[in-house]
């Protein structure tokens, strides 16, 4: 495929194709993602997420500045909501990260969660593949903060930053269950608003909750417009993704979303195989109807229909 | 004691003591008013019975809580500035302009920059390539600020100026071309807009952070309290946050809550409240809904006069009064049989009459379609005139006072934009709010809303979604030299060379060491630079390398 | 396979006049549209970069100043030297009628001056995209 040898190359035309490929689910994304899999693996992934309004995206800014003074690669996916009326949206987070826009070795993407629930886009995975063998060092994913649905993104990502700002009332309380706990690092923005103590102190608590962890949660305090506490806050991701990786935690880690991975596909292609077998579609306003009047009762009835499925497939298979 | 002779009584004080001693300081501008028929016409309309709350909310002219004017003649007195924003190309042209204008009878001049200057940038950056002299003249340096007041005496004239994030740069250039002439600085007068909040909440042309921009700000408060004592330091204004599709309340109470921050600012590094209230001034907005507008310019100035008696204990009367200038709506304007236009902007020049304003642009009908043409202009400047002069509107003060419904309407504004103060001031103030995006969801919410209505037929825009015609534009729509910026790169390096650079690049230093230092006024550093021909980019690049630049933050 | 038109609304040059352009990305949005919004003050440079790293099939340029004779046939020029011309471009905002015959030889497809409805820039876009 001449896109492969494209996106190997790096050319940034043929990454943002491949992204449209994947993002769209286009009949060809399997193969191209196989052909490309042997390159992937050398890219660290961060997730940024956090309520809206925490700053997330002038953060990321920053990062690509500190990242860029570096001389990596950096590339961003930032992740907004589909409207679930028109399933259309506005993408707009990069408008704070514009300054890169002309920076060859800067890649952003806009992906609209069209309907995914979870926070990052259903294909995020493979985009990120795209973005790793295209030769990023550094891929930051920018996710939606909506509360408890935004957990997938450590699902994708080598470290989670969460970030946080005084002032959000009862919305931490709803973070706490669940979300709070997804940060690898806890990033306290706006430091100068009034109620960053009060912050600090809920962050330290319900870490202390965690019980003990020898790799111990860092909690940085920044105010991103100003540019303040980002460098410290480089050091601290650096400092905690060596600990991760001499600490195996990090391979763990890959190993255990490769897993969930793997465990999605398997569901995922069974179900289309299945489907596409039973018809479910076309069927499956007449099994509810059978269903309600008492026709037919539920498990056996799809219980045979899945054991004829197998049987079938089997004598298939018998036959070839 | 009945209320009728309370109002009889309290008329008689406001007459004798308010309106007699201005009158012969000022007579008004005719011995006897009447209407075109000869009928007799009261200085001021009152009810012949009324409570308390007719005092409180009401009162007199030129007194607490100003709702039914700033001054106590009103324009029996004199008429409101007329004052046309005009300005495109180079200083020469423009300069052309503006003796037409004075010519044709016009007051005051109003001076309208090319975006580079706004932003700025020298005409010869490469941000400026397609803008120099587009929406307005283009200014490097203090050259063109000589040629484009050049046969203007200023001492004769009172200038506004567009001007925001480089208003202090702008005010230096004015300062230095008034000295060439002779004038004194606490001879000029006119006006800065210098309100860079609405920059970020609505018009774009920022520059620095809020932080260095409302030092800024208060730096000139500061120096023209001393030094320019009758120039208005600051226009806070809701005209552009009408534009961007703002309700008239909204207009109003973002406009008030900008201006409540910048009161703080000033308050905050030292300065007296009734020094520098009387010179701040605002800028509003006309639109179509006349009684809404009129309701609208009432309430401004009963709740500014609250928010500094009551808010920042101001004393003086004069830091309570709040002195608007009005432009008629540029969005109202439709590219659409353009002639539509003038009715419209007829409409909108009665509304900022009757609502008290004390200076109006008039927009001219072909705004829609680009730059507005000399006959165009013209118009526009007899509308005002023509309302000034025939519809006998101006004969007496307030008049729609006492309608059931423009009171009614007043009250509900006045309510609706307290509780917008209030829930910005739960936020933490106006640059919070902004960063927030608070106040831009606000107004993008209601131009959201306004554009459907107009899709769906719901409101009727007259030659747009009703009553079309078909019709050819007209050719004659003013167009700018292509070749602008070359012709003001060219004159930045005659004056590049020109200058003692070695004493430009000390002003700059000195004017970057000044930067460093929170506590340093930097408006004598800035006018030292100007005087020696430092360009405006030079001058806004060396506070760019301190303070930084804001960063649009909000989408949608 | 879920295939979605994406399109980029961009503020070229100084104008600071967004109402326009954030009105459209929401009513297209509302059309079911993918929306990219970068805010103002963006050079042709920024503008082909971002549509490209996009992968954006349309870019809609909003511009009031009158710098538009300038800037937008700018921005088809280099969307041409990046190969990227499958990039439809339209445009909107202060524009004269007689210039509108200029920008379209110049590659700007279509021009929506103000008082277009939203209906004709989904027209547009529905039947080149």
């Amino acid at each position: 495929m001449e896109l492969v040898d494209r996106v190997l190359k790096g050319e940034i035309r043929a990454v943002a194709k491949a992204i449209t490929l994947v993002e769209n689910g286009h009949p060809d994304k399997e193969k191209f993602i196989d052909s490309i899999y042997s390159k992937c693996g050398n890219a660290v992934v961060w997730g940024v997420t956090g309520p809206p309004g925490a700053g997330k995206s002038t953060l990321v800014d920053k990062l690509i500045d500190q990242e860029r003074s570096k001389g990596k690669k950096v590339a961003v996916i930032a992740v907004d909501p589909s409207s679930p009326f028109s399933g259309g949206a506005v993408l707009g987070d990069r408008l704070r990260m514009q300054s890169h826009a002309t920076d060859p070795n800067v890649f952003i993407r806009s992906m609209a969660s069209r309907g995914h629930l979870g926070g990052v886009a259903g294909n995020t995975t493979d985009a990120v593949r795209v973005l790793d063998a295209a030769g990023y060092d550094l891929i930051i994913i920018e996710s939606i903060g909506v509360g408890q649905t935004e957990i997938e993104i450590i699902e994708v990502a080598d470290i989670v930053l969460l970030v946080l700002v005084p002032g959000m009332g009862d919305e931490i309380q709803a973070l706490k269950a669940g979300v709070m706990e997804i940060g690898d690092i806890y990033i306290l923005n706006k430091k100068d608003h009034d109620g960053i103590e009060k912050l600090e102190a809920e962050v330290n608590y319900m870490l202390s909750l965690k019980g003990y962890d020898e790799l111990k949660n860092p909690v940085v305090l920044t105010s991103a417009v100003e540019n303040i506490g980002i460098v410290e806050l480089t050091h601290t991701i650096e400092d905690y993704y060596s600990r991760l990786k001499t600490s195996n935690r990090l391979t763990h880690k890959r190993k255990k979303r490769v897993r969930e991975e793997i465990q999605h596909l398997l569901i995922s292609k069974i179900m289309t195989v299945i489907n596409k077998n039973l018809e479910t579609e076309k069927n499956i306003d007449h099994w509810a109807e059978k269903l309600i009047s008492g026709e037919i009762s539920p498990y056996s009835f799809f219980n045979q229909k899945i054991k004829n499925f197998l049987e079938e497939s089997s004598e298939n298979a018998d036959t070839n | 004691m009945s209320n009728k002779s309370k109002v009889a009584q309290e008329k008689e004080r406001w007459e004798s003591n308010v309106v007699n001693k201005l009158i012969n300081k000022f007579p008004e501008r005719n011995a006897n008013f009447t209407t075109g028929s000869w009928m007799p016409l009261e200085r001021l309309g009152l009810p012949k019975d009324c409570g308390e709350e007719y005092f409180e909310k009401l009162g007199f002219p030129g007194e607490y809580p100003f709702t039914r004017g700033v001054q106590p003649t009103m324009y029996r007195g004199r008429f409101w500035t007329m004052r046309q924003y005009a300005g495109f190309g180079t200083a020469e042209e423009s300069n052309e302009r503006y003796k037409y204008l004075l010519n044709a009878g016009q007051t005051g001049l109003s001076i309208a920059f090319d975006l580079p200057t706004q932003i700025g940038y020298d005409s010869d950056a490469e941000e400026s390539i397609g803008e120099v002299g587009k929406v307005g003249v283009a200014i490097d340096s203090l050259a063109d600020m000589e040629i484009l007041f050049d046969g203007i005496p200023l001492d004769k004239v009172s200038t506004s100026m567009t001007i925001n994030a480089p208003a202090a740069v702008l005010l230096a250039f004015y300062i230095a071309v008034a000295e060439k002439q002779g004038v004194t600085k606490d001879k000029l007068n006119g006006t800065i807009q210098n309100d860079i909040l609405k920059e970020y909440i609505a018009r774009g042309t920022y520059i620095f952070p809020p932080k260095p921009s409302l030092r800024l700000i208060t730096n000139i408060f500061d120096y023209c309290s001393r030094e320019v004592p009758n120039w208005n330091t600051i226009s806070i204004s809701g005209y552009h946050i009408r534009e961007a599709g703002s309700t008239a309340a909204q207009e109003v109470a973002f406009t008030l809550a900008d201006g409540i921050e910048y009161v703080r600012a000033a308050i905050e590094v030292g300065l007296d409240v009734d020094v520098f209230s009387g010179r701040l001034s605002f800028f509003f907005n006309a639109h179509n809904d006349l009684l809404e507008e009129v309701a609208k310019f009432r309430a401004a100035r009963r709740i500014w006069a609250k928010i500094m008696k009551e808010k920042f204990q101001a004393q003086n009367p004069k830091s309570m009064m709040l002195r608007f200038h009005t432009q008629t709506g540029g969005s109202t304007l439709t590219a659409q049989q353009p002639d539509n236009n003038i009715v419209r902007v007829a409409i909108q020049t009665l509304a900022a009459v009757l609502g008290g304003t004390q200076s109006l642009h008039t927009n001219s009908r072909d705004e829609a379609l680009g730059l507005p043409t000399e006959q165009s202009v013209q118009i526009a400047l007899r509308t005002q005139q023509i309302v000034a002069h025939e519809s006998g509107v101006a004969n007496t003060i307030d008049p729609l006072a006492g309608s059931y419904i423009v009171e009614e309407m007043t009250d509900r504004i006045e309510s609706e934009v307290w509780d917008y103060i209030n829930k910005i001031e739960s936020i933490g103030g106006m640059v919070k709010a902004i960063e927030k995006g608070y106040v831009q969801k606000q107004i993008q919410d209601s131009a959201y809303r306004y554009q459907k209505e107009i899709e769906s037929s719901e409101r009727i825009i007259v030659g747009v979604n009703k009553f079309q015609t078909k019709e050819d534009q007209p050719e004659d729509i003013l167009e700018v030299n292509p070749r602008l910026r070359e012709i003001q790169s060219q004159k930045i390096a005659d004056v590049k060379a020109k200058r003692n650079n070695e004493k430009v690049a000390n002003k700059l230093a000195a004017l970057e060491a000044g930067a460093k230092n929170p506590d340093v006024n930097l408006m004598p550093l800035i006018l030292d630079a100007a005087r020696e021909y430092a360009t405006l980019g030079e001058i806004c690049n060396v506070l760019r390398k301190e303070f930084g630049e804001y960063k649009e933050s909000i989408v949608l | 396979m879920s295939e979605k038109v994406r399109i980029l609304i961009a503020k070229p040059g100084l104008d600071g006049h967004d109402r326009g352009a954030k009105y459209i990305a929401r009513a297209l949005k509302d059309e079911g549209y993918e929306v990219i919004y970068t805010g103002l003050r963006q050079t042709p440079d920024s503008i082909v970069a971002t549509a490209i790293q996009e992968d954006v099939q349309f870019i809609g340029l909003s511009l009031l100043s009158g710098a538009h004779k300038e800037l937008f046939p700018k921005i088809v020029d280099k969307l041409k030297e990046q190969e990227a011309s499958d990039i439809h471009v339209f445009g909107g905002g202060v524009i004269p009628d007689r210039d509108i015959p200029f920008l379209l030889e110049h590659g700007v497809e279509a021009v929506f001056t103000p008082g277009t409805p939203i209906s004709d820039v989904v027209k547009f876009i529905e039947s080149v995209k």
